[in-house]
C-alpha cells in the first residue's frame, strides 16, 4: 500500500490587469519578474515590490491581434512574443525600457509559440501553417535559417532542450517531434517522431536532463517520453545511431477535460498542469519508479484554481515550489507549493 | 412557452419527471425574471433545481433556434439543425460548473459550412450566458462526411479564438448571430 502525501497549493496572490483572456506566462530567468500575456493583444511585466508584486511595465502596439505566447532570453534581455498577426516581436530593454526592435515575419497565419535556445542564439516560432521555422540571432539581427515541414496540421508548441541545440515540437496532428541540424548540410531534419497521443498534443516540458520529455494533450493524458541513445543499457535498438524515445508512463484518470500545459521543476522534479477543468494538479516521481517504466503520483489536486480555463504553468526558475498560472478567467495567479 | 417547456420535459431529458402545474407556474415567474433582465442571478442562484435546468434548457434553446443559416434565408431551428433534444447540460467539474452539450445536424452530409456553424452555436453561446459553463459542440453522430474532423477543429479554443480575430469570418458569425428584434 502507498501512502500518499498530499502537498498544499497555497495562493500568493492574484494579479489583475489583462482585459479578457491570459494565454501565457513566464518568469525572468533569474525569477525577479514575470511577464504575461494574451487575448488584449499586451504583455504585462510584473514585479515584486514586497510583498506584492504589482505591474512594472505594460508594453502595447507589438501586435495587433492576440499576443499567445512570450518567451524570456537566457539572458533575461530580452522578450519574444508570438502572436495571431502572424508575427513575432522581439523586445529589448537596452535603453532602459522596453521596446520592440524586431518584427518577423514569414508564418502565413498565428504564430503559437516560440522559445529560445539554452545559448540564446537559436529561437524557434510555430504556427498553424503547419512550419517549425527556426532563427539565428546575430547581434539583433533575426535571420531564418529553416523552415521544417514535418507536421500534418497545427504546430502547437516548440521548446528547446535545457543544454542542446534540440528542438521538440507539439501539434495538432497528435504527435510530438524533435529536430536537430544535421553537421553535414546544415539543414534541420526530424529525428524522432513520437506518437501514442490520440489527440491534439497542447505542450511539451523537458526535465531538467533533456533525456526526458512530458507531453500533455486534450486526450485528458500526461506521457512521459524518455530517450535511449545507442549502446543503451536495456538494449533498445538504435536505428542510424539515432536516439530512440519511447513512451515510459501514461498518466490517466485524473484530467477531466483537455490539459493545456505541462511544466516541469528542474529544482525538485515535479510536474504540474494546467486543465480546462479549471485545475491545477502537481506529480511526483514515485520513489520506487522503475526507471524505464516510470510510475508518478497526484500528489495536489487544486479545484477552482482558477473560475476557468487554465492555459498556462510555470515553475519559478529558483525558489522550489513557487509557480505562476494564467487563464480564461483574466488573472494570472502566483502559487506556492508545500509538500 | 408553456407547450415548449411540456414537450422538454416528456421529451425526457429533465430526470426529476414532468413538473406539476404549481411547478411550471413557478418557471414561468422564472422567465419572468430573466425578462425583466435578472438573467445572471436567476441562473446562478437556482444551480442545478429542475426550475433552473428548464430555464437553462429554454435560454440555451432560444439562443440556438434564432442563429441563421450561413448561406440560406431561414434560421438554423426552420433547417433542422438544431432541435429541442440537441441541448444535454451534464455537470461535471468539481465545484459545479455545468458541462452543456450542444449536437446539431448539419442539412448535408458533406455540408461545407457546418464548421462555421459550429463556430456561430459555441460564440453566441459564450457572449450570451453569463454564468459559468464550460461548452461541448458536437456533430450529430453520422450526419456528416468529416465528423471527426469538424469535432476537433470547432472544440479547438486556438482555432475559435485566432477565427474571432479574423475580420472576415468574424463578420459572417455576426450576420449569422445577429438578433432580431
Amino acid at each position: 500500500m502507498y501512502i500518499v502525501e498530499m502537498g498544499i497549493l497555497e495562493l500568493k496572490q492574484t494579479l489583475n490587469g489583462h482585459r479578457g483572456r491570459v494565454w501565457n506566462v513566464c518568469w525572468h530567468p533569474n525569477g525577479t519578474c514575470l511577464a504575461s500575456c494574451g487575448e488584449d493583444k499586451t504583455i504585462i511585466i510584473w514585479g515584486q515590490q514586497d510583498p506584492k508584486w504589482v505591474v512594472k511595465t505594460i508594453l502595447t502596439e507589438g501586435h495587433t491581434r492576440t499576443i499567445r505566447e512570450i518567451a524570456w532570453s537566457p539572458c533575461g534581455n530580452y522578450i519574444a512574443s508570438a502572436s495571431f498577426d502572424s508575427t513575432t516581436a522581439v523586445w529589448d530593454n537596452k535603453s532602459g525600457q522596453f521596446e520592440c526592435n524586431a518584427t518577423l515575419e514569414g508564418h502565413e497565419n498565428e504564430v503559437k509559440s516560440v522559445s529560445w535556445s539554452c545559448s540564446g542564439q537559436l529561437l524557434a516560432t510555430c504556427s498553424r501553417d503547419k512550419s517549425v521555422w527556426i532563427w539565428e540571432v546575430n547581434d539583433d539581427e533575426y535571420e531564418c535559417a529553416a523552415v521544417i515541414n514535418a507536421h500534418t496540421q497545427d504546430v502547437k508548441k516548440v521548446r528547446w532542450h535545457p543544454n542542446e541545440e534540440v528542438v521538440a515540437s507539439t501539434s495538432y496532428d497528435n504527435t510530438v517531434k524533435i529536430f536537430k541540424e544535421d553537421p553535414g548540410d546544415n539543414d534541420w531534419s526530424c529525428i524522432a517522431t513520437l506518437s501514442s497521443h490520440t489527440s491534439t498534443v497542447w505542450s511539451l516540458a523537458w526535465n531538467k536532463e533533456g533525456n526526458q520529455i512530458a507531453t500533455c494533450s486534450d486526450d485528458q493524458t500526461v506521457k512521459i517520453w524518455q530517450e535511449y541513445k545507442p549502446d543503451n543499457e536495456p538494449g533498445i535498438v538504435t536505428p542510424n545511431n539515432e536516439s530512440v524515445w519511447k513512451c515510459v508512463c501514461t498518466i490517466t484518470g485524473y484530467h477531466t477535460r483537455t490539459i493545456y500545459d505541462i511544466d516541469w521543476c528542474k529544482t525538485t522534479g515535479l510536474l504540474v498542469t494546467a486543465c480546462g477543468d479549471d485545475i491545477i494538479r502537481i506529480f511526483k516521481e514515485d520513489s520506487d519508479s522503475d526507471p524505464h517504466q516510470l510510475s508518478f503520483t497526484m500528489v495536489c489536486s487544486m479545484d477552482t484554481a482558477h473560475t476557468q480555463d487554465v492555459n498556462c504553468v510555470q515553475w519559478h526558475p529558483t525558489i522550489p515550489g513557487q509557480l505562476a498560472s494564467a487563464s480564461d478567467d483574466g488573472s494570472v495567479k502566483i502559487w506556492f507549493y508545500n509538500e | 412557452m408553456l407547450s415548449f417547456l411540456r414537450k422538454i420535459s416528456i421529451g425526457g431529458r429533465i430526470k426529476d419527471g414532468v413538473p406539476t402545474s404549481d411547478e411550471m407556474e413557478a418557471v414561468e415567474d422564472c422567465l419572468d425574471a430573466k425578462n425583466r433582465g435578472l438573467i445572471s442571478q436567476s441562473n446562478t442562484e437556482l444551480k442545478e433545481s429542475v426550475y433552473g435546468k428548464l430555464i437553462k434548457f429554454k435560454i440555451i434553446i432560444d439562443l440556438l433556434r434564432t442563429i441563421k443559416d450561413p448561406e440560406k434565408p431561414q434560421t438554423l431551428e426552420q433547417l433542422d439543425v438544431v432541435y429541442e433534444d440537441c441541448v444535454e447540460i451534464l455537470r461535471q467539474t468539481p465545484k459545479g460548473v455545468s458541462i452543456i452539450r450542444i449536437e446539431f445536424n448539419p442539412t448535408v452530409p458533406h455540408c461545407s459550412l457546418a464548421t462555421l456553424i459550429g463556430l456561430c452555436i459555441r460564440v453566441k453561446l459564450e457572449r450570451h450566458l453569463v454564468a459559468l459553463f464550460k461548452l461541448d459542440i458536437f456533430i450529430k453522430k453520422g450526419a456528416h462526411s468529416t465528423e471527426q474532423e469538424i469535432n476537433k477543429q470547432i472544440n479547438d479554443k486556438e482555432r475559435i479564438a485566432a477565427a474571432m480575430e479574423n475580420p472576415n469570418l468574424r463578420e459572417l458569425v455576426e450576420k449569422c448571430i445577429q438578433e432580431e428584434e
